[in-house]
């Protein structure tokens, strides 16, 4: 709900929220510039004394105005010719000319109407009610993001432009709402929907009918300062019924010109206050400071337009349109989704659409907004969901284990859950596992054990749509394809060729890197940027599943780089295997940001045999800045598959790798990387004591024999892999 | 060039006795090149006695600002009845409003006086910028204004 309140006005009008707030960005420059400039204020002036220094310099003097920020001007009429100027106070002396600075007008003009008039006024009115609501519910869903108003500055994670969007919103919002609630308040003021308008003082019984009492005398003007001046209207020249009108901060008086007496005063009414108080916010006229920290503010407003429109394009892309939702009231299949990038709902969507073929009504909607009294038909809930972090709610989940605990008794209907997630991180599933566990301790009775899908398996996930099946008794077969970004064809540029003497035919890959879509440069999609230890999902031919390789190369190497060893009978193996150069292959990118080396200066120990060299050697070669590296390396043959050799040699010798040790498997006495890793206990405990962090990368036995090689290295120092997991410092890719 | 060709009636003149003759009357008014937003101007009639007969024509969109022409305001109490069917937009610096109406032919060479308000964002509210007899004589011959207004015309 909040999350649609947020997204059509940001969608609808991100022009006109850009233009309202880039001119009132720069209008928030004149009230300083204003100050700056303005002569300085004579320290408890009265009115009486400036409107005597200046009347006795200007003759025909009609008026002493005071602007907020200090600013005096006075109006003139002499010899049938009016004028104007800025006077300092201390003297009544003309300082500068009075004119509206045209510039100014023009913003002031743009800002409010478009020069368009009361249309234009009315429209732009519509851009600051849209920036109002986008700062209120995008203030709500920060906090939403960030678990609560009081964690409103905790840490953010995930993809760049949504991390921007929200850590300038963070400090951007207050001043937005401000500057739109204050402008909807001036629009309708202008066009007198509010009881602000100004009282005027009665007329005056009657006057004195002299002219002549000195100014510095007048008992009225002696009480009131400068500073609460605003405005002092002299009579007419000549003019004996004519009178002095003083407007203050107060009210507005008129004074007797031959008496200096107070004939009539009308105060403020409260509105007036408000709409004058409002009015100096909005235009920062005497507010300089807040003024230019509003106007930087309104200046993060393209940023945010733009990052809010690519958030809303990404998000769109994963998350499919659930055609066919049964209402919530009627469903008798009931599917929660926690995703956090969207690929759980296309899983969702598939099993809706299988349920649905065999006579179900499927109602598919996010964890976060589950309410079992909206499902009155439901004869069971199916939960998909995915994990954020170390077992943390995903997105679309938030709020959905309070909301369960919250329930005075579980729904009657059975409950069936499924995890996804990847078996390489330490919490695995375990948002769905805390669901399940929640959902058992409150009684929720129990359709299927828990599931769990590793990597988005269609394979997994079928396995369980048949458990499900024969549970409900119903013929169901879940055939997922993972929505994925659309591939680009990846030309081979060169190959070398590997491990053929040792029957494990390898080769190192090199495509050109694609060229670049504007929409992709734009919204950073695509090969545009990314790092060696990202994924290349590769789509042979003949199959529209991907096979993921680690890539060895990030963007700025300008190419694209995996190592593949074509296994037995292996589909997409064997076709990249027999790429020649010119060749071409059907390829996009996935990020991996798990699996990245990070930018700290601690040392880093890379671990890897086969082509698990790939991302290491990626590693190796983006590290421009000498970061300490200790690389392991496990092959076959060192004449046969000493995958990037002559590359590691010339690393060395320009101190991007530190330390290169390897171990070779075939000979008489076989050696592999646990083993060379325990000959150099030592140096890994020295270098995990420095805060090192450990990269491993290969197949699955091999990262079980590093994991013990590992825990008997670092039992002297009272530690264990897995601490050093929970920390982030033990990272695994493995096959 | 700004031109408004409306026949109205003067509402309240209307009431005066003795009227019975009418005739069309072009009102020309130009602005000088103030450097400001457009104006708003209130023109309006004053019988020999210096009191308020009836307005002729308003120019300036929102009612909010009429107490910046501020003699019309004084005399009117801001009754926007006073204007009604008689208002315009306001006039851009520089420009010129034309405006026709019928006059009823007992308001001149009697006393009555033809008095313009004007009044600009930001800057100094100028009452009574124009005030020109009604005279069959003066028919014609333009009258510059004090301030925002560089000739006024009445034929």
């Amino acid at each position: 709900m909040i999350r649609t309140l947020h997204r059509w006005p940001g969608l609808a009008a991100p022009i006109l929220v850009t233009v309202l707030a880039l001119s009132g960005a720069a209008l928030s420059v004149f009230p300083a510039a204003e100050r700056l400039t303005a002569p300085p204020p004579v320290a408890g002036q009265s009115v009486a004394d400036l409107a005597a220094r200046v009347a006795a310099s200007h003759p025909g003097l009609e008026e002493i105005r005071r602007s907020p920020s200090g600013r005096i001007t006075a109006w003139w009429f002499v010899d049938g010719k009016p004028g104007s100027a800025v006077v300092d106070p201390a003297t009544g002396a003309d300082v500068g000319l009075a004119d509206p600075n045209g510039l100014e007008r023009w913003l002031t003009n743009l800002h409010r109407s478009l020069f368009l008039g009361d249309a234009g006024r009315l429209v732009m009115a519509a851009g600051a009610a849209a920036m109002l609501v986008l700062a209120l519910s995008g203030a709500a869903l920060v906090a939403r993001r960030t678990g609560g108003w009081r964690r409103w500055f905790a840490p953010l994670r995930g993809p760049l432009p949504g991390r921007l969007h929200v850590e300038i919103a963070r400090v951007a919002v207050f001043g937005l709402a401000l500057s739109g609630a204050t402008g909807l308040w001036m629009t309708a003021s202008t066009f007198d929907l509010l009881p602000d308008g100004a009282l005027r003082p009665a007329e005056p019984a009657g006057v004195s009918g002299e002219m002549t009492f000195p100014l510095e005398r007048m008992a009225t003007l002696r009480e009131v300062p400068v500073d609460a001046l605003r405005k002092l209207s002299f009579p007419y020249a000549g003019d004996a019924e004519d009178v002095f009108t003083l407007a203050t901060d107060s009210g507005t008086g008129l004074i007797d010109q031959g008496t200096g007496e107070l004939l009539s005063w009308a105060g403020m009414t409260g509105w007036q206050q408000v709409s004058e108080t409002i009015y100096m916010l909005h235009t920062e006229q005497g507010a300089a400071v807040l003024g230019l920290i509003l106007g930087l503010i309104a200046l993060s407003v393209p940023v945010m337009g733009a990052t809010g429109v690519v958030i809303w394009a990404k998000g769109r892309h994963g998350r499919p349109h659930l055609r066919d939702n049964a209402p919530a009231g009627r469903a008798q299949t009931v599917i929660l989704v926690g995703s956090e990038g969207g690929s759980t709902w296309g899983f969702a969507a598939t099993l809706a659409g299988a349920l649905r073929e065999v006579g179900q009504a499927v109602h598919v909607a996010p964890m976060s907004t589950f309410d079992p009294a909206h499902h009155p038909s439901a004869e069971r809930f199916l939960i998909l969901a995915a994990t954020y972090g170390e077992g943390e709610a995903p997105a679309s989940a938030k709020g959905f284990l309070d909301r369960l605990e919250r329930l005075p008794e579980a729904p009657p209907a059975p409950l069936a859950v499924l995890g996804f997630g990847g078996r390489s991180f330490p919490a695995f599933c375990a948002f769905a596992a805390t669901v399940e566990a929640t959902a058992r301790a409150k009684g929720w009775p129990s359709l299927l054990p828990m599931g769990m899908v590793d990597r988005q398996s269609s394979q997994d996930f079928a396995r369980w749509g048949r458990a499900l099946g024969s549970a409900l008794d119903l013929p169901l077969e879940l055939a997922h394809q993972p929505a994925r970004p659309e591939a680009q064809g990846l030309t081979l540029i060169s190959r070398r060729d590997y491990g053929a003497e040792v029957q494990v035919p390898t080769a190192i890959l090199r495509f050109a890197l694609p060229k670049a879509t504007p929409w992709a440069r734009l919204t950073g999609g695509g090969f545009v940027q990314f790092q060696a230890g990202d994924l290349l999902g590769v789509l042979p031919e003949g199959s529209t599943l991907p096979r993921f390789y680690s890539l060895a190369s990030g963007s700025r190497d300008g190419f694209v780089e995996i190592v593949v060893r074509k296994l037995p009978g292996g589909l997409c193996s064997g076709q990249l295997v027999a790429l020649q150069p010119g060749d071409t292959v059907q390829a996009f990118l996935r990020r991996n940001p798990d699996f990245h080396a990070g930018r700290g200066r601690t040392p880093l120990i890379l671990i890897g045999a086969g082509t698990g060299i790939g991302p290491l050697a990626g590693f190796i070669r983006a590290n421009a800045r000498r970061r300490p590296v200790h690389l392991v390396f496990g092959m076959r043959h060192r004449d046969s598959d000493f995958l990037y050799q002559k590359e590691l040699a010339a690393w060395q010798a320009e101190g991007r790798l530190g330390q290169l040790s390897t171990a070779v498997s075939r000979g008489a006495r076989p050696h592999y990387v646990q083993d060379a890793l325990r000959a150099e206990s030592a140096e890994v405990a020295e270098a995990i004591r420095n805060g090192a962090k450990v990269m491993v990368c290969g197949g699955r036995e091999m990262a079980q024999g590093v994991w013990r090689a590992l825990e008997e290295i670092l039992v002297p120092m009272g530690l264990t892999p897995a601490m050093l997991k929970a920390g982030g410092r033990y990272v695994e890719d493995v096959y | 060039m700004k031109s408004l060709l409306a026949t109205l009636a003067l509402t309240t003149a209307l009431t005066l006795p003795g009227l019975a003759m009418a005739r069309p009357v072009t009102l020309t008014t130009t602005l000088n090149n103030y450097g400001g937003d457009g104006a708003y101007l209130a023109l309006y009639v004053t019988n020999a006695s210096g009191a308020y007969v009836g307005s002729l024509w308003l120019a300036g969109g929102k009612s909010k600002y009429y107490e910046h022409l501020s003699d019309w305001y004084a005399a009117t109490g801001g009754d926007l009845a006073q204007i009604n069917g008689i208002t315009g937009a306001s006039v851009g610096a520089g420009r010129t409003l034309e405006i026709t109406l019928d006059l009823a032919d007992a308001l001149f060479d009697a006393g009555y006086t033809l008095h313009i308000d004007a009044a600009v964002e930001d800057m100094r509210d100028s009452p009574n910028e124009i005030a020109v007899p009604l005279t069959a004589a003066g028919a014609g011959s333009p009258v510059p204004g004090r301030r925002y207004i560089a000739s006024f015309t009445y034929e």
